[in-house]
């Protein structure tokens, strides 16, 4: 199963290569990590992203919480969380498809940051499903380089205690 | 008390605006330890402790032992804080100082025990550039301590200790490193703590949850074959006096792992001695039958289920554990509780009310009877190493603290030493650490002048580490060495013998040292014995020699531990006896069904 972790940590060198550690002992892929500072100065938020047994992905979050310097550990649902992501992706357009390009990046609410004679670069963000959408999208015209940021996630403030996510 | 008065006399002291002075960081240093109670330092010079070691000079309230090897002096500070309970201490220079510790430091890890480690470092200016004898020890130590830590500025230095203190001996106790750069150490800070310390991501449970509690005691009340498997978590949180009360009012009988040694009397009429891979058979036999399984402070070890699918199961598991990454780790526990051990079976002791099980004890009597622990030791045979150890066992019994090496002499002292009282006997267990057992000898001894340390050796693995008679002559501890000495590395050969076709391939010592002549040589004193009519004079030999003394027994190499779990196969594929005499394997005489 996938696992989205928010995990809060202390703001001290070395913590990214210790949390991350956890998950490489046990021979798990880290889909994507993605840290930065939070609204205490002290605090960073690490978001990752894992494929693993559903046993195993509980014992990781034991196991995180159990390091000196990690404050909170959540493991997500998609239902109980704001989930975003940013892509940069340069696509193959010559002239005569740029504008069909443009239009579907439009459809999207992705934005042009650069043209070139027969690229469209674009900058896109949304939840996991609507980037894979997207790249999916924009696949048959070829896509020379591309750019993910990894998965961030705040909790969604303010849920019911006896809310439950549609499954 | 000492902390609210002494806090008072400090503001009252400062009415004018005086500014704290500032002190050496190796000042800074020496008052924490001082602070935390520290009695012993075990530790290895260089040039960046200059200023710290020259303060051990002329106080004496800290003792520094120099000793001759800096991986033993992680095992001494291990030995002392397993004997003590108390955190063990060791201070080594950068470099090589700071990675010859890897190994204890390891050990300790594995096996919970509260060290804090004390290594120099390269200036702060200097760190990261390849500097003479520099070496990332936090970085290396990150996944073998309870957290490392580089101290950057002298002003952080007396917090830093505080709290390397606490979270070694807090929650699941285990190392913790603090790397001390040059310029930290040299230069000048204020010695400031808080009056408690409060980490924010770190705040063990100690305290079980009331609802679990009440189930396990419940769970007992309903439990027909109940059996209480005792871990080393029991011995760290002290908890040997509730398990007794807990085993005796419910009548539950008692399995130990080798680190659980102590927590309960070996002899005790409820003991079933240790289980596992060389456990005793009634004890494994028992794991198969119980319908409850009570962990306190153990974490279902591959040496000690075998095959984990087919480890207890008919039982329900309770599972007792201050760590919660070690509950359903390895077995999903049907109840689990997360507290310390001792504060959680007080509360269970509070609910739990007599109760009688004459079928469940008579079964486990005759289990017991059936298939107990034997050796053969026919007239005009080498001495047997299981015989060595009996007589060790009656002749000094509770008056000595016993640390074990690695391999077959361990599994031997553990099945057949008679033990009394925790922290009595202190092997390496998680790791597996040849040359564990005389460093650590050291460090008990020097924790427990009221007892003798004796370490049960084997001759391959005191070879590792013989270089510290110098130590203990030097200090003059009295630490005996009970030398087990078949001249090979006798685990190993046991699975060559056993699974190998007894192909015998780099196992044999071909040449050993004159154990007696090396005594000598480092001002120690010694014997070596052959028949089995000197055993007992020699033990007291031993024992009324002031100083260092190796007692060299010559044993029968061919001897094997039995019972034994193949390692990766089922406790009822245990071989219960030696099969080149008796086959007795995975033969269960009527397994009741409930």
């Amino acid at each position: 199963m996938r696992q989205v972790y928010s995990i809060l940590v202390n703001n001290h060198a070395g913590v990214l290569s210790h949390v991350a550690g956890l998950f490489t002992r046990r021979g798990y892929n880290i889909e994507s990590i993605a840290a930065g500072p939070t609204e205490d100065a002290t605090i960073t938020r690490i978001v990752i992203v894992a494929f693993g047994e559903e046993n195993e992905l509980d014992q990781i979050a034991k196991q995180l919480r159990k390091l000196y310097d990690v404050r909170e550990v959540e493991q997500i649902s998609y239902n109980q969380a704001v989930t975003r992501e940013l892509v940069l992706a340069t696509i193959k357009a010559p002239i005569s498809q740029r504008s069909e390009v443009i239009q579907l990046a439009n459809a999207f609410g992705a934005q042009v940051i650069n043209m070139t004679d027969d690229t469209v670069t674009l900058e896109a963000s949304g939840n996991d499903h609507k980037v894979r959408t997207l790249l999916k999208a924009f696949e048959g015209y070829g896509i020379s380089q591309m750019a993910r940021t990894g998965m961030i996630s705040l909790p969604y403030d303010g849920m019911p205690e006896d809310w439950e996510p549609i499954a | 008390m000492a902390v609210a008065t002494k806090a008072k006399s400090q503001t009252t002291k400062q009415p004018a605006k005086l500014k704290p002075k500032k002190i050496s960081g190796a000042e800074i240093i020496y008052r924490s330890l001082e602070r935390e109670g520290v009695k012993y330092v075990f530790g290895h010079p260089g040039a960046i402790l200059l200023t710290l070691l020259d303060l051990f000079l002329e106080r004496s309230k800290i003792k520094h032992l120099l000793i001759r090897h800096e991986q033993c002096a992680a095992h001494m500070a291990e030995g002392y804080a397993r004997a003590s309970g108390t955190v063990g201490v060791c201070l080594t220079t950068s470099g090589p100082g700071a990675t010859n510790l890897i190994t204890g430091i390891t050990d300790a890890y594995m096996d919970s025990i509260p060290i804090v480690c004390l290594t120099g470092q390269v200036a702060t200016t200097m760190v990261g550039n390849d500097a003479f004898q520099e070496a990332d020890i936090v970085g290396m130590t990150r996944t073998i301590t309870k957290h490392s830590y580089l101290v950057q500025s002298t002003d952080d230095l007396a917090e830093t200790i505080q709290e390397a203190f606490y979270i070694a001996r807090t929650g699941r106790p285990g190392p913790v490193l603090v790397d001390l750069p040059k310029d930290v150490l040299l230069g000048d800070g204020l010695y400031q703590i808080p009056e408690k310390v409060d980490l924010r991501g770190y705040k063990p449970t100690t305290k079980g949850h009331p609802r679990q509690i009440q189930r396990v005691a419940e769970a007992i009340k309903e439990s027909k074959q109940p059996l209480l498997y005792v871990g080393g978590g029991a011995i760290h949180s002290e908890a040997h006096k509730e398990i007794l009360k807990l085993a005796e009012t419910a009548e539950i009988p008692v399995t130990y792992t080798l680190l659980g040694a102590g927590a309960f009397p070996s002899a005790h009429e409820l003991s079933l001695g240790m289980l596992g891979m060389h456990g005793t058979a009634y004890a494994n036999y028992a794991t198969m039958e119980c319908d409850l399984l009570i962990a306190v402070g153990a974490r279902f070890d591959d040496r000690v289920t075998g095959k984990v699918s087919e480890f207890a199961t008919r039982a329900k598991i309770i599972h007792i554990d201050i760590d919660p990454t070690a509950i359903g780790k390895n077995k999903a526990a049907d109840i689990p509780v997360v507290g310390d051990a001792r504060q959680v079976l007080a509360e269970v002791n509070k609910l739990v009310k007599p109760q009688k099980r004459a079928l469940w004890k008579k079964r486990f009597q005759n289990l017991r009877a059936e298939y107990p622990l034997s050796f053969d030791s026919p007239e005009g045979a080498p001495i047997k190493p299981q015989e060595a150890i009996v007589a060790l066992s009656e002749e000094v019994g509770d008056k000595a603290v016993i640390t074990t090496e690695v391999g077959q002499h361990q599994m031997w002292a553990a099945q057949f030493y008679n033990f009394t009282f925790p922290r009595q006997f202190i092997s390496s267990g998680g790791l597996g650490t040849m040359g564990f057992g005389f460093p650590a000898a050291i460090g008990a001894a020097l924790a427990r002048p009221d007892k003798l340390a004796i370490d049960i050796a084997g001759d391959g693995s005191f070879q590792m580490v013989m270089q510290e008679i110098a130590t203990a002559v030097q200090y003059d501890i009295p630490v005996k060495v009970f030398l087990l000495n078949n001249a090979t590395l006798g685990m190993v050969r046991q699975w060559q013998d056993l699974f190998m076709d007894r192909r015998f391939s780099e196992v044999d010592f071909d040449s050993s040292p004159d154990y007696v002549k090396l005594a000598e040589a480092f001002g120690a004193s010694g014997r070596r014995i052959v028949d089995k009519e000197e055993i007992r004079p020699a033990i007291q030999e031993m024992i009324n020699t002031p100083g260092p003394y190796i007692l060299d027994v010559i044993v029968d190499p061919d001897e094997l531990v039995f019972p034994m779990v193949p390692a990766g196969g089922a406790t009822k594929d245990m071989i219960v006896r030696d099969s080149r005499k008796k086959v007795l394997q995975g033969k269960l005489s009527a397994l009741p069904d409930n």
